[in-house]
């Protein structure tokens, strides 16, 4: 008993109390920031490995953008990465970094359904499934559990059974060998269900897009709600998409 | 037989046309005998197609001398023939030969248990999934479980059959194959060094450096590259540091199992200043970005240094405390020990590798029988257990945190050096074979890779120590109360996307 106590006492305080105004240090890779300044674009379009950077003018998808950080280190002048976390957003097409841009990655507000907000803002449930996921984003995705970052103070939580949950939470890529299980996981949650892409394997593939043993008819088949880019996300990542969503956070 | 096999160590490049072919039976023989002594083991056996011919190609490893014996044999791949098995006369290649069986459509006579391995793709794959041949006793005294492919927690998918008197486990059936993303064939389309790089980071992401170093070795052996110093150094403390993250990771694991609040809490949270360490080290909490071939974005400098010692020395004192409390704790006890247990002659058998080839007393470590470069100088011991059950799994996890402990602070104390040489990378070598054993966080991992005339690759074959793994935890649970599945499970910790690929 008093040993425990001891331990207890030894752990400190081990929770981030404000999870929205965290800081990352430098060399985390976060938003990057894209100057105006000229460089050889076919050059930079190459080097990238998931092909995330779209040229004339140079963008930047973080939905496809594997955060290695090599076209940073070989083009400095034209490529950073900030430490803004923020990265989520409910439009896959707000994912797009444009030259010039340093403003938050945007959320339209407007276009979430009225439902989400209204019920699931004190309460989520989610029901994580990882479809030929790579156990990065699964291992960031229960670290937002633990103590350090506690999601389950906004009462977010994941749970065992798709029947007890509001939503569904998709890693990896999807591989055509998960791909029917993932549709009967879907189908078993009841309505209204929210879909939340998470990592870059989830939003676009990553660097197994164009794999034949991939089967990403679900993705074609419905909208997510959220897109959590990263490879995998930081919880911060996570948890700020998912409170921006339910409307916990602006 | 002096001639019919050819030596090399690990991380070196040869000659593809040096490698001897075999007659079929005399490959067989030859490699069968090898490795009734359990002081060899295969590392790797796979097929290759070149010049329409099915090339077998087979990597036994000799733990005592730091010698890889190679041999090849030359199948033509029609399917009409039959074809003994090596697994009829020693059980630790059936999961290689039910690959090549899978991928090549050879068919052995004699083999046990040839079903499907993965399920790579094909037509209506999901139709024969469902249709896999598990194994059922007919009794009206017996029931069957099944398990997955999705899990209860935030875990990645695999099915699990259970054959069971009661609450007793006759027979655990694993089937695999839900994560197949076609690795290996990615790897030879691929084109770019980074592309494959990435690709090797995501091989299995809990393994991120152990898979990475792989591949780095692989390449850098192809092009003739010898990395410095304080590439070899970054490596061997990056593996270290994930041992130590994802050991602690799974201790917080093995606590929520037994229903120990305070030790999943302590560990899990243990286990962040490890990773947050990674990212203020290479801007990534799994380390990715930090190992590329033939270069090193991000140097570790001195100020990493002191921060890590740091870290490391606060880690110590809760750790210990912590572990201290729940090997002690009665209650942790109780559920923990004689809990699933391998023998020793099961893992010799399976051909087990890793902590929990070590937990049940075999000796396997590639630092300290194929060490690399640096592995060399740090002067290691195996640490072993003997008794094969969830607390010397759990054990294990103590002693090898302590050594990874041990061997950063040595790492640390050596002064280090500034970067002098600069030796470019070039392309790899035409004709060539080349492969590499690391020792990750779960044990053995060996890529082998193959270059055409050109220098393309044509094979790239990755094996995570999980290939051999799931097979113990199969045999761990027999006899074992259902409801200690998840604690088993949790003891070894084995990858999906590892060996699913």
């Amino acid at each position: 008993m008093l040993k425990t106590l001891k331990i207890l006492y030894h752990q400190g305080r081990q929770f981030i109390p404000d999870l929205s105004k965290a800081v990352l240090k430098p060399p985390f890779r976060g938003r990057p920031l894209i100057s105006s300044e000229k460089i050889n674009e076919t050059e930079l379009e190459a080097i990238c490995p998931t092909r995330a950077i779209l040229t004339n003018p140079v963008r930047i998808d973080l939905g496809k953008c594997s955060f290695c950080g090599e076209c940073a280190l070989k083009f400095p002048e034209k490529i950073s990465f900030s430490t803004d976390y923020k990265l989520a957003s409910n439009k896959r097409e707000n994912l797009i970094i444009s030259e010039g841009d340093d403003s938050p990655v945007s959320f339209d507000h407007e276009s979430i359904r009225s439902e989400i907000r209204k019920l699931f803002r004190g309460s989520l449930k989610l029901r994580q499934v990882s479809a030929g996921g790579d156990n990065s984003a699964e291992l960031e995705l229960n670290a937002a559990g633990n103590v350090n970052f506690d999601m389950g103070r906004f009462g977010i939580e994941f749970v065992a059974s798709p029947r007890h949950a509001d939503g569904i939470v998709i890693t990896g890529p999807i591989s055509s060998n998960m791909s029917e299980a993932l549709q009967i996981c879907y189908d078993s949650i009841p309505a209204p269900k929210i879909i939340i892409l998470c990592g870059l394997d989830a939003i676009s593939g990553g660097i197994f897009a164009g794999s034949n043993a991939l089967d990403r008819k679900f993705t074609e088949k419905y909208t997510a709600d959220l897109y959590i880019p990263g490879n995998p996300p930081h919880p911060l990542t996570v948890i700020n998409g998912i409170l921006k969503l339910t409307g916990k956070s602006k | 037989m002096m001639n019919n096999f050819l030596t090399i160590c690990n991380n070196q490049r040869i000659d593809f046309s040096l490698i001897p072919v075999l007659g079929y039976i005399d490959f067989m023989e030859f490699n069968t005998g090898l490795i009734q002594d359990p002081k060899n083991h295969c590392v790797n056996y796979f097929g290759v197609v070149i010049n329409e011919k099915l090339r077998l190609i087979n990597c036994v490893a000799n733990d005592e001398n730091a010698e890889i014996y190679l041999t090849s044999s030359e199948l033509p791949l029609s399917k009409n023939e039959e074809y003994q098995s090596l697994t009829a006369r020693h059980t630790a290649f059936h999961l290689f030969e039910r690959e090549i069986s899978e991928n090549f459509g050879i068919r052995y006579s004699d083999h046990p248990w040839l079903k499907p391995l993965r399920y790579p793709f094909k037509k209506d794959n999901n139709s024969i999934m469902d249709d896999d041949p598990f194994y059922h006793i007919k009794s009206e005294d017996l029931h069957e479980v099944g398990v997955g492919p999705i899990h209860a927690g935030i875990i990645e998918p695999g099915h699990f059959r259970f054959i069971c008197k009661g609450e007793q486990i006759l027979h655990l059936e694993i089937q695999l194959g839900y994560q197949h993303r076609a690795i290996e064939k990615l790897f030879l389309e691929k084109k770019h060094l980074l592309q494959r790089t990435i690709l090797a980071e995501s091989i299995a992401g809990d393994t991120t450096v152990g898979h990475t170093t792989c591949f780095v070795n692989i390449w850098e052996s192809m092009c003739g590259y010898i990395p410095d110093y304080e590439k070899q150094f970054s490596r061997t403390l990056a593996l270290e540091l994930e041992r130590i993250a994802i050991h602690t990771g799974d201790l917080s694991a093995i606590c929520s199992d037994i229903a120990y609040q305070l030790g999943a809490s302590v560990f899990s949270r243990l286990r962040t200043p490890i990773i947050n360490f990674f990212q203020s080290w290479c801007g990534n909490r799994l380390a990715r970005g930090l190992i590329r071939a033939g270069a090193n974005n991000y140097p570790f400098k001195n100020e990493l240094k002191e921060s890590l010692l740091l870290i490391l020395n606060e880690y110590e004192q809760d750790f210990k405390e912590m572990v201290q409390k729940l090997l002690h704790h009665p209650g942790s006890i109780s559920r923990l020990e004689k809990t699933g247990v391998v023998t020793y002659e099961q893992t010799v058998q399976i051909g087990a590798v890793g902590f929990s080839a070590r937990a049940s007393g075999l000796a396997r470590d590639v630092r300290v029988s194929h060490p690399d470069y640096f592995n060399k100088n740090l002067n290691l011991q195996y640490i072993t257990k003997r008794h094969g059950d969830v607390y010397s799994r759990t054990q294990m996890r103590r002693e090898e945190i302590r050594q990874s402990l041990t061997i950063i602070r040595k790492l640390l104390d050596e002064t280090l050096k500034d970067t002098t040489e600069e030796s470019s990378l070039l392309t790899p070598r035409p004709n060539s074979f080349s492969i590499s054993l690391v020792e990750g966080w779960r044990g053995e991992i060996c890529h082998c890779a193959i270059t055409d005339e050109k220098g393309e690759l044509v094979l790239y074959k990755v094996k995570d120590p999980s290939f051999h793994n799931w097979m113990a935890l199969a045999l761990a649970v027999r006899k074992n109360e259902i409801s200690d599945f998840p604690i088993c499970n949790k003891s070894f910790n084995l990858s999906y996307c590892g060996f699913d690929l």
